[in-house]
């Protein structure tokens, strides 16, 4: 499996499908585990390091997991891979840029990713398109269930599993849903959510996890507290009160500004078509935000049956997608894969060697300029 | 405010630095604070803060006014100093023998809750005591093999493929 194999078009779960896809864009599921009977990983040698990286690889690779799989030594490849897994969240940075032997044993199909030696010894993770937390829960659950038949992990009665970082402590779950509240953004109230955020004890981070800023009007929302609180009580929050709200605010934005402030809304709209299909140089920050106006426009039209003027020629540009130009839902597949393949590093990978910044601008603008142009 | 440094854009990114008791302004705007590698975080998740900040923050009463000040564990030989550095622990026995200066930092992680409720393994790991041997041979086996004791780490080696 080369990576150039997976590099040219977008992973399943950000095809624009699944449940409450117009505002919820993926679910994810991280559990946090180490082994039984070694140290973590800041105090471990890398002797204990490569025998620990060597247990949870063999152990993972002998387990059915749904689909083929393949490993990566991550302190072996090339600094561009790595950014381009990063790119298309199957690792972290944390594993990405870190010390040490280290690898990812990653599902084909993209959905699943054991990260070994992150910042403990084994971080799953599971990835699905739209809300899907539920079945996300249960996928992670079942292969946590088969890797804790044959490998001990630390836990105590007391704490659950243990964790390097005491913040992690107890589930060791990380529950994620990437939104996209462009509404919100443009009716100046997304500090509203913010605040909301922070207020439940939730963090909020950007498109690429700890330590980004939001971009585009996309923001990943998880929880913080993982002792005390059961998988089933973290997930049930989100799917029955957390999103659900959320979904309601960004929507009633978005019917706000059809009924209220369409010039706003089709400025907006019209301005990132023009530019995306005008610009010779466009940094991948600009693409991300002028992108995320069209994906609104396009969703409003498809969720909401909106129909301005800005969306309807908007709607109109439709030749870019060869194999089904008629279908709404493939546009949104459409813009999504503009989105992850002007990314930087897959710019790079999929150009077959590195770009400076400005050739990157210059190959970006011209890939968006074609697909929104035929 | 012009930014000081291309003297064009305004100046929206104002910081003072002090080094050494010695305080520096700088008034840029923002792409010549992008330029220069200076990243601004609108909102840091309360978590990064933690696992980055709980330990140095706390240093004063509750980690280093403890008793456990001098301890180090004798599983791995961490002590609290290195936690307050690193914000990670060294060993799955730092919960225990740190105890009196973590539950503290935990309660403030995890909404006041101290106790894990949620998913136990199928099969609970209720031998510690092997655990916490083999954590001990393998830290003898690290000895040999730095003073290049072959003798006794192939007797180690044998003697952690025996237990497991």
């Amino acid at each position: 499996m080369k990576l150039t194999d997976i590099s040219n078009d977008i992973n399943e779960w950000f095809s624009g499908s699944g449940p409450l896809a117009d505002v919820v864009i993926s679910s994810r599921i991280r559990l946090a585990r180490n082994l039984a009977g070694y140290k973590f990983l800041s105090r471990c040698s890398n002797i204990e390091k490569l025998e620990i990286l060597k247990k949870i690889k063999d152990c993972l690779m002998s387990l059915d997991l749904g689909d083929k799989v393949f490993y990566i030594s991550v302190d072996k490849v090339p600094a561009l891979d790595k950014h381009f897994l990063v790119e298309r969240h199957l690792i972290s940075r944390h594993l990405a840029f870190g010390k040490g032997p280290r690898g990812a044993v990653i599902a084909q199909k993209e959905f699943f990713t054991a990260m070994i030696n992150e910042e403990d010894h084994l971080r799953l993770q599971v990835l699905k398109g739209g809300m899907q937390l539920s079945q996300c829960v249960k996928q992670i659950s079942h292969i946590d269930d088969m890797i804790e038949e044959k490998l001990d992990y630390a836990f105590s009665s007391r704490y659950g599993y243990l964790t390097a970082c005491p913040t992690n402590l107890g589930t060791g779950i990380r529950v994620s849903v990437m939104l996209h509240l462009p509404a919100l953004k443009i009716t100046s109230q997304i500090e509203k959510f913010l605040t909301a955020s922070k207020d439940m004890n939730l963090a909020v981070r950007g498109l690429f996890g700890e330590g980004t800023e939001a971009a585009g009007d996309f923001y990943q929302l998880s929880n913080q507290a993982t002792l005390g609180i059961s998988e089933k009580e973290v997930v049930s929050q989100f799917e029955n009160t957390i999103v659900p709200q959320i979904v309601e605010y960004e929507t009633k934005a978005r019917k706000h500004l059809l009924s209220k402030n369409s010039d706003l809304l089709d400025d907006k709209i019209s301005r990132a078509t023009a530019l995306l299909k005008n610009a010779h140089l466009i940094s991948s920050q600009e693409a991300l935000f002028l992108l995320s106006h069209l994906r609104l426009g396009i969703n409003m039209r498809k969720y909401m049956g909106a129909s301005t003027p800005a969306i309807e020629s908007l709607c109109k540009i439709r030749g870019f997608d060869s194999q089904n130009n008629q279908n709404v839902e493939l546009s949104i597949a459409t813009i999504n894969r503009l989105f992850m393949l002007t990314l930087p590093a897959h710019l790079q990978i999929n150009y077959g060697k590195p770009l400076d910044p400005t050739h990157r601008d210059a190959l970006r603008a011209q890939i968006i300029r074609s697909a929104l142009n035929s | 405010m012009q930014c000081e440094n291309c003297q064009q854009n305004d100046a929206t990114i104002h910081l003072t630095e002090i080094v050494d008791g010695v305080r520096t302004e700088m008034h840029i705007c923002e792409k010549c604070a992008q330029e220069q590698g200076i990243v601004v975080k609108t909102q840091i998740p309360i978590n990064e803060l933690l696992s980055g900040l709980l330990a140095s923050q706390s240093t004063d009463e509750d980690l280093l006014g403890s008793s456990e000040k001098k301890l180090s564990c004798p599983h791995c030989g961490f002590t609290l100093e290195q936690y307050r550095k690193e914000g990670v622990l060294g060993c799955p026995y730092d919960y225990e023998v740190f105890e009196e200066s973590l539950l503290p930092l935990i309660k403030k992680a995890h909404d006041s809750k101290t106790t894990h409720c949620g998913k136990i393994p199928s099969k609970i790991p209720t031998d510690t005591k092997k655990h916490i041997e083999l954590l001990n041979l393998r830290k003898q086996l690290e000895i040999a093999v730095q003073n290049e004791d072959y003798e006794t780490a192939a007797k180690l080696r044998d003697q952690i493929a025996q237990m497991e």
